[in-house]
């Protein structure tokens, strides 16, 4: 059931997940509309930054099911400032499994850019220029 | 999660991403780019994914713009739009 109340619904409690939807519409404009390559490249990196922010997110207890007042995965011990002062065994992790898929994800989005560059160097050689427009333009001088 | 200091933070984020995008100069894209991925780390070390924003300071912000910056000493700075 949706709780479509302003205050405490699906706008102002899960706010990570509309800016993350945001940093994915900027990062896929730059992606189709900029005409500059490292900029589609850059345009890239938001988006991809954009779906590793949303998972993270779903990942920390605060905005998913589990209420308010997590730590660290790595955090053992005591929770102090869970009600009714000190807990011995009440610790509530935020779920580590969206962090360790984001780990990963992270450092293949590294290797995807820098295959990216690699590309963009090597049209560089090719055209002399790394806008999109004058690449088509010579393409077509030659006849390819 | 702190709930201001995530707002705050994500505020910047997206006028960083923004800037990101819309600038001409490619090496001042490329730097709010790395600017960009230490707030988003930041971010990730404030929702409790301490690993997440450590590997994301590093890499992303560390060998991303190196990565760049190498990749921009090859071709042109200056982009069109």
């Amino acid at each position: 059931m949706i709780d479509w109340s302003f205050g405490g619904g699906i706008f102002i409690a899960k706010y990570n997940y509309w800016i993350s939807i945001l940093l994915m519409l900027i990062g896929f404009y730059a992606m189709i509309a900029k005409g500059n390559l490292l900029k589609k490249v850059i345009g890239l990196n938001i988006f991809q930054t954009a779906i590793i922010l949303f998972f993270v997110s779903l990942g920390d207890a605060t905005l998913g099911s589990w209420g308010k007042g997590v730590t660290e995965p790595i955090v053992k011990g005591t929770l102090p400032w869970a009600a009714g002062g000190i807990v011995e065994h009440g610790v509530v992790y935020a779920n580590p499994l969206p962090h360790v898929l984001m780990l990963t994800a992270i450092v293949v989005g590294a290797a995807t850019t820098a295959v990216a560059l690699a590309l963009i160097i090597r049209m560089y050689e090719e055209y002399g220029t790394i806008e999109e427009e004058e690449i088509i333009e010579k393409e077509r001088e030659l006849g390819v | 999660m702190i709930i201001p200091l995530d707002l705050i933070l994500l505020f910047f984020l997206v006028l960083i991403a923004i800037a990101a995008i819309s600038v001409r100069d490619l090496l001042a894209a490329i730097i709010l780019l790395g600017a960009y991925s230490f707030v988003i780390a930041t971010v990730y070390v404030e929702m409790h994914s301490v690993d997440v924003g450590f590997t994301e300071a590093a890499v992303g912000a560390g060998a991303i713009t190196a990565f760049m910056i190498a990749a921009l000493a090859r071709t042109k700075r200056e982009a069109s739009d």
